[in-house]
């Protein structure tokens, strides 16, 4: 069990390496010369020279990406061309926000994922049924930028029941549309997983033997049927979590949340490169922990994915 | 076990039905877009600014008059060839890489799975974000960034997959018989991978499209005026409150081809793939 831990931890560095190759390659192919808009229109020929040689700039290329992956083992990504604030500060501050909108949305997908899963299952073939399935589908089609707008008409512009953006000072309110937009996606999949998983231990005979022995139907399901469904359920909300950063970017764009996804956003917009290749770095980074931690400690939890081994 | 399925389970399925029709539908919109488009996508027209939907105006007009209905029809063309030829293309690295790593096995597998695991491991839409920005904007960037997110899901599909035929006796038999490896590859084992990379790809598709909607929303994407539903939404989107037609019908457009290409997906999946029998 140690084993598969430490195999899978080892097993991550060649990831991380791989990650860092592909951002180096991408910063390679940046439009413009980073040197020269760096020291000015004016500068000569000698001085970009001479920056460059500061940077590493004109060494080979292997030399080069040993050098950034230094800065990267150091938390240096870099400055902001605009605000010259370092990108490694900016993320530093602005994840926090990101993480709690994600928790969020992975609190609403999961707990309405589920209860729709189990409505659908528990009325197989009927009218409910189709509904969660046709919403599981649409949940999954429908771009998360345009859901966010529609749901700000709706619900803040023509009712007025929230607020349209901002962060609100950690007021809840604030929270309830950006992350019903960004856990739709999640919603979709976990109500899918759950239905199927479901409709699957429905039909195990243990079933049977909790309906003969007299339990009502409604402990037959939520305690004996869903019980033994969620193992695929809970794996599938914690992978998802490392991609609640793609939502993220267009949520908090739309709403105005300040968090790594709208700092893309910004820049994106003023081709802000050390900006862009930093969230995308450690968006990626994010990403792979998450899946770790995940894999690792669902090694841990379900005996039969230990007996596989 | 092949499977496969006829018209009649495509006519008697109801939802299948209506999105193949409806996918057939755009892409006739997509190849016949100057004849159906009643205005011309990119004529402005000072006099008609942000019109609500009227008889001459069906889907109304945006911040600069133009035919909102005549921008989502030459709309589609960008969202179905970026979708489809994305799909193709990142299918075909998939399909030579992961027919490599899978036939070969050893450390060609190694390197090549630990390449897959390298791309899977950024978040779709980042990786795509990243790509993009560092090319000029526009359709090419748009395709390229897309292909290059999605390959290395079908590459490891593949490879599973070939992981599994290259132990049919058939395959033996062929080799037996001193069948080249291309030959084995191409003939023997890509056509019995057909249907699963069918179902993959019809259900990526979609994803793509969305993809390519999340991209020109944030000005990465093919560049105005070129109409696309992404930048059609993102341009207007301040107009939310005054003029919700403008962002809410190009949204509606992304939502029905996406959910059509599902829905198909998830039929081709049901009827193709030997692993959904039970």
């Amino acid at each position: 069990m140690w084993y598969f831990a430490a195999k899978r931890m080892l097993l991550f560095l060649p990831t991380l390496l791989g990650i860092t190759i592909i951002t180096f390659i991408l910063m390679q192919a940046l439009p413009g010369d980073p040197v020269e808009s760096m020291a000015g229109e004016r500068a000569t020929a000698e001085t970009i020279e001479r920056i460059k040689a500061e940077l590493g700039h004109n060494k080979p290329l292997p030399v080069q990406y040993a050098l950034y992956l230094k800065l990267i083992a150091t938390g240096d990504m870099g400055r902001s061309v605009y605000t010259n604030r370092k990108v490694s500060d900016d993320l530093l501050q602005k994840f926090p926000n990101t993480v709690k909108l994600a928790l969020a949305a992975m609190l609403f997908a999961s707990f309405i994922g589920i209860g729709l899963g189990v409505i659908a299952a528990v009325n197989r073939d009927t009218v409910w049924d189709r509904l969660v399935t046709l919403l599981s589908v649409g949940g999954i089609s429908v771009p998360v930028f345009w859901l966010g707008l529609a749901l700000m008409l709706v619900f803040s512009l023509h009712l007025r029941w929230l607020p349209p953006s901002g962060m609100g000072n950690g007021s809840l309110a604030y929270i309830v549309l950006p992350a019903i937009t960004l856990g739709t996606f999640s919603l979709a999949y976990i109500a899918r997983v759950t239905r199927s998983s479901m409709l699957e231990s429905l039909s195990q005979p243990y079933i049977e033997a909790a309906r003969a022995k007299g339990l009502s139907e409604t402990t037959v399901v939520l305690k004996h049927a869903l019980k033994n469904s969620l193992i695929p359920v809970v794996t599938l909300i914690g992978l998802d979590l490392g991609s609640y950063l793609n939502g993220a970017v267009l949520t908090e764009t739309i709403f105005g949340w300040d968090g790594l996804g709208r700092y893309a956003l910004d820049g994106i917009l003023k081709r802000d490169y050390p900006v862009i290749m930093g969230v995308v770095l450690f968006g990626a980074l994010i990403f792979v922990t998450i899946n770790l931690i995940v894999d690792i400690s669902y090694h841990f939890l379900d005996p039969r994915v230990r007996a596989k081994k | 076990m092949t499977r496969t399925f006829t018209w009649q389970d495509l006519i008697s399925n109801k939802p299948a039905f209506i999105a193949v029709t409806v996918l057939a539908a755009l892409v006739v919109t997509a190849l016949f877009a100057p004849m159906l488009a009643p205005y011309d996508p990119l004529a402005m027209d000072l006099d008609s600014l942000r019109l609500p939907p009227d008889n001459s105006h069906l889907l109304g007009t945006d911040s600069k008059g133009r035919d909102i209905l005549s921008r989502i029809i030459y709309g589609t063309r960008i969202s179905l060839a970026v979708g489809i030829i994305a799909a193709l293309s990142s299918l075909c690295i998939g399909v030579v890489l992961g027919m490599i790593a899978g036939y070969f096995g050893g450390k060609t597998d190694a390197v090549l799975s630990q390449i897959f695991d390298v791309f899977l491991a950024f978040p779709s839409l980042l990786l795509a974000i990243g790509i993009s920005a560092v090319m000029d904007p526009g359709l090419t960037s748009a395709m390229l960034a897309i292909a290059l997110v999605g390959w290395a899901g079908f590459a490891r599909l593949v490879r599973g997959i070939t992981l599994s035929l290259k132990e049919q006796t058939y395959v033996e038999a062929s080799r037996a018989l001193g069948a080249s490896t291309s030959r084995v590859l191409f003939r023997h084992i890509l056509p019995n991978a057909l249907p699963l990379l069918l179902v993959a790809g019809s259900l990526r598709v979609g994803g793509f499209i969305l993809i390519e909607a999340a991209l020109s929303f944030l000005g990465l994407g093919v560049q105005p005026p070129t109409p696309t539903w992404g930048s059609m939404i993102s341009l207007h989107r301040v107009y939310i409150n005054s003029a919700p037609w403008m962002v809410i019908f190009p949204g509606l457009a992304i939502s029905i081809t996406v959910i059509s290409f599902n829905i198909l997906g998830d039929f081709l999946r049901d009827k193709l793939d030997p692993r959904m029998q039970v």
